[in-house]
């Protein structure tokens, strides 16, 4: 017992030295050195300065941006510094109402719009932090957004495909939108043009 | 099912499968001494950590030495991490000014940590610092991987050696298997991650303004902090304007890649790998469902290496195989068809190549139903935990499929070393029902097995639910436990089901509606990791020294080979019977009954 004490502990220490310093802090200069702008959370820069994360959602609900998935984190959505998902179960009567809102709110804000919704418009994303929505999400709100900014729909559902991403490789995951990149393009769209 | 879910799951198994043989051959040589070509590379560094550490890495180990190796060092381990959760607030690296740990919450992430379970009772980002992450939470990742390795390696040689008294040095097992396997992979993943956009930094966290600002109400406090109330007595709430977002960062990368290659499964983030700081794109979900269960597959053909009988390690992985797949299929069928509740209201769950459709409540958009099946399957399989959807917010079926993964005793791919031992003992299991059967005396790989294994491994199947079950129990007849779950009905029962599944198998996943951060789920949680885990890992190690002591038993006509279709077969129905049957009444009262109710008009 006692002969196997001292290689016990000696060995804990310097494998907590190996794994838990040498090791994540060659990973963060090979990485600050090769992907600095990945490594540091993939900020999107305008002038010199950090205006979102090309990774992190943003909330919006004013109709002339388009919408992202609902948030959960608390205590305001899209909470960067606290992620979170809503974990309410199928059958759950808070999930259903919670739902039931955002479809009342999308119908609020376009009333003439009588497409079915896009089923990741109206539920949570489990990070509470999803900067995407599906094209057709996308494609859903187009004519809102159009209209609140006197826009050509067309143009609007061109600058959607501009910002659609495809699955990876053509294999993996889901094709998908990055709603604060369009937003901010729509932003940066000149008037009447 | 749409062709391309059901491509990207064939596409996950045939790659997995390839890894099984480089990989599997690579770990034989590294536990059995042969040499390496990293250790012209890393060997001076091994050399030192023996003289150092007082280390005669020739002199080999009987199993209790080995098991009691084993306890102290682990013992040790949860010790240190305690103490740097107690502490964090005073140490360096602790950008955002966290505070220490309260006791409870920090004796449950150190057992959780030790254990391989990884439960996380506290959200990363607004709790632990970056030197806790690094010097506490990743150390523990790559040790309780190497732990559980080294005991499936111990429990090998005592099927492939005869007449022997040791099975190996368990402080040379550690080492190799850390300095060699693990972090030489870890370190390729992790700056894969990053190129994708994990991050991997020692900043503070980030502010950047919002496009759109927003704002919620919160109650007055007053200077004392107790919420103002007005003359109704109900609270009198203030708008907080929000104009800017604060993302947490930090060293997630490299912490990130050992989590799942360990089978640990402990988010940096809170939201785990649904956070799109820690998976931020399509390729890093697969990539870290790769790794969480490639060693757990490459072992067994470590396993036929060093047995010297390839198909014994093949027949074992068909079996790890078939039952994940099945999984991973029944995953997927629940989930993709959405969810009826949400149909009447106008809500377009269809997939197609422009909507994921589906079940999309705490899934990421990027990740899509597919993914999401195949990642909650792997992470249950495996004892990884790690999340990259909401498990709670499945549909009842859907979510049953994960309960049931870890119900299995973490055998279908299972822990980093553990879900090979936990087969092991299954497969013993097996082979003496064959032997009844045909009234011979049972054997395996030549050994005969006899009462004492028996003995042991009756001990190993029926611990587990033991732990699961009686917990379950108890949190469901008192206050304390009662208080957990967020969901009403049977959905809080499963919460709390799924919580000591989780735990007392060393998974870690949650169905995370359930508030457990209590004091009363923090210290039986402990308890049931604790035991989860060391009290089948001592009767695993004494069937190996048992084993390692007895003479082959040369092949016969009655010899019951063990690598066929029909052993196959009857592998998966002992480990359907034995290892998820127990359960299947509390699944009743759990997601089953929720499905009916569902469904009923």
């Amino acid at each position: 017992m006692r002969t196997l004490l001292r290689p016990a502990i000696v060995l804990f220490v310097l494998l907590t030295v190996l794994t838990g310093l040498i090791y994540p802090l060659l990973v963060t200069g090979i990485a600050q050195v090769v992907f600095p702008r990945q490594a540091n959370g993939s900020l999107i820069m305008k002038d010199g300065q950090a205006i979102g994360s090309e990774l992190i959602g943003q909330p919006f609900d004013d109709p002339k941006y388009f919408w992202g998935r609902l948030s959960a984190t608390g205590p305001f959505p899209y909470n960067a510094a606290a992620s979170s998902g809503s974990n309410l179960g199928p059958t759950n009567p808070a999930l259903i109402a919670e739902v039931q809102g955002r479809i009342d709110a999308l119908k609020a804000a376009d009333p003439t719009n009588t497409q079915p919704i896009p089923v990741d418009l109206v539920t949570s994303s489990g990070s509470g932090l999803d900067p995407n929505i599906s094209p057709a999400a996308a494609l859903y709100q187009a004519p809102r957004v159009a209209m609140a900014r006197g826009l050509d729909v067309a143009k609007v559902q061109a600058l959607i495909a501009q910002y659609t991403e495809d699955r990876q490789l053509g294999i993996l995951g889901e094709p998908r939108v990055n709603v604060l990149q369009l937003n901010l393009a729509l932003d940066a769209l000149k008037p009447g043009s | 099912m749409t062709v391309n879910g059901i491509l990207q799951i064939v596409l996950y198994f045939v790659i997995l499968i390839a890894l099984v043989k480089p990989l599997g051959a690579y770990m034989a040589r590294v536990y059995e001494g042969q040499p390496i070509r990293l250790a012209r590379l890393l060997g001076p560094i091994e050399r030192l950590i023996y003289r150092l550490s007082g280390i005669q890495p020739e002199q080999e180990m009987n199993w209790k030495t080995y098991a009691v190796a084993m306890l102290i060092f682990s013992a040790f381990g949860l010790l240190v991490l305690y103490v740097i959760e107690r502490v964090q607030a005073g140490l360096p690296l602790n950008p955002q000014n966290f505070s220490s740990l309260p006791p409870d919450l920090a004796y449950n992430t150190a057992a959780s940590f030790t254990t391989n379970t990884n439960w996380q009772n506290y959200g990363g980002e607004t709790t632990m610092s970056y030197l806790t992450q690094m010097m506490g939470l990743t150390v523990k990742n790559f040790v309780s991987a190497a732990v559980g390795m080294a005991m499936a390696i111990a429990l090998i040689r005592g099927f492939a050696r005869r007449t022997a008294q040791t099975i190996g040095n368990f402080w040379v097992d550690t080492v190799r298997g850390t300095l060699y396997i693990l972090m030489p992979i870890a370190l390729v993943l992790a700056l894969v991650l990053v190129s994708q956009g994990v991050v991997q930094t020692l900043d503070d966290y980030k502010t950047v303004p919002l496009v759109q600002a927003t704002s919620y109400d919160r109650p007055m406090l007053d200077a004392a902090g107790y919420p103002l109330q007005d003359a109704s007595g109900s609270p009198i709430m203030e708008t907080v304007n929000v104009t800017n977002q604060v993302i947490a960062v930090g060293p997630a990368a490299s912490q990130v890649a050992i989590k799942h290659l360990g089978t640990n499964g402990g988010g940096f983030f809170n939201a785990n790998s649904a956070h799109p700081l820690e998976s931020s794109t399509p390729l890093t979900d697969f990539l870290e469902i790769l790794a969480e269960t490639c060693i757990a597959a490459a072992l067994t053909y470590t396993f036929g290496k060093m047995v010297k009988d390839t198909r014994q390690g093949w027949a074992i992985l068909t079996v790890m195989v078939i039952v994940l797949a099945v999984g991973i299929f029944g995953a997927y069928a629940a989930e993709v068809n959405g969810n009826p509740k949400l149909t009447p209201l106008g809500v377009d769950q269809v997939s197609t190549d422009l909507n994921p459709g589906g079940n999309m409540e705490g899934k990421e958009v990027r990740f899509g139903i597919a993914r999401s099946a195949i990642f909650a399957t792997a992470t249950t399989a495996t004892s990884t935990g790690a999340v990259d959807s909401m498990h709670d917010s499945f549909m009842p079926l859907g979510g049953l499929v994960p309960l049931a993964m870890m119900q299995f005793s973490e055998t279908i791919l299972g822990g980093t070393g553990s879900g090979l031992y936990g087969m092991l003992i299954f497969a013993i299991i097996a082979v003496f029902i064959a032997g009844l059967m045909v009234g011979r005396t049972p054997e395996y790989l030549g050994k005969k097995i006899e009462a004492y294994e028996m003995k042991m491994a009756s001990l190993i199947i029926l611990i587990m639910p033991l732990i699961v079950l009686f917990f379950t129990a108890l949190a469901t007849v008192t206050k304390e436990g009662n208080a957990g779950p967020l969901n009403p009905g049977p959905h809080g029962f499963s919460e709390i089901l799924y919580a000591f599944s989780s735990m007392g198998n060393n998974n870690g996943s949650a169905f995370a509606g359930l508030t457990g951060n209590t004091p009363f789920y923090n210290f039986t949680g402990s308890l049931a990791m604790l035991m989860g885990r060391f009290w089948l890992a001592i009767p695993t190690l004494a069937i190996a020294g048992s084993l390692a002591r007895k003479k082959i038993v040369p092949v016969s006509a009655g010899t019951l080979p063990t690598h066929t279709p029909l052993f196959i077969a009857l592998l998966i129905g002992v480990v359907i019977i034995i290892g998820v049957l127990v359960f299947l009444p509390a699944l009743g009262l759990g997601p089953i009954v929720e499905h009916l109710k569902m469904i009923a008009p």
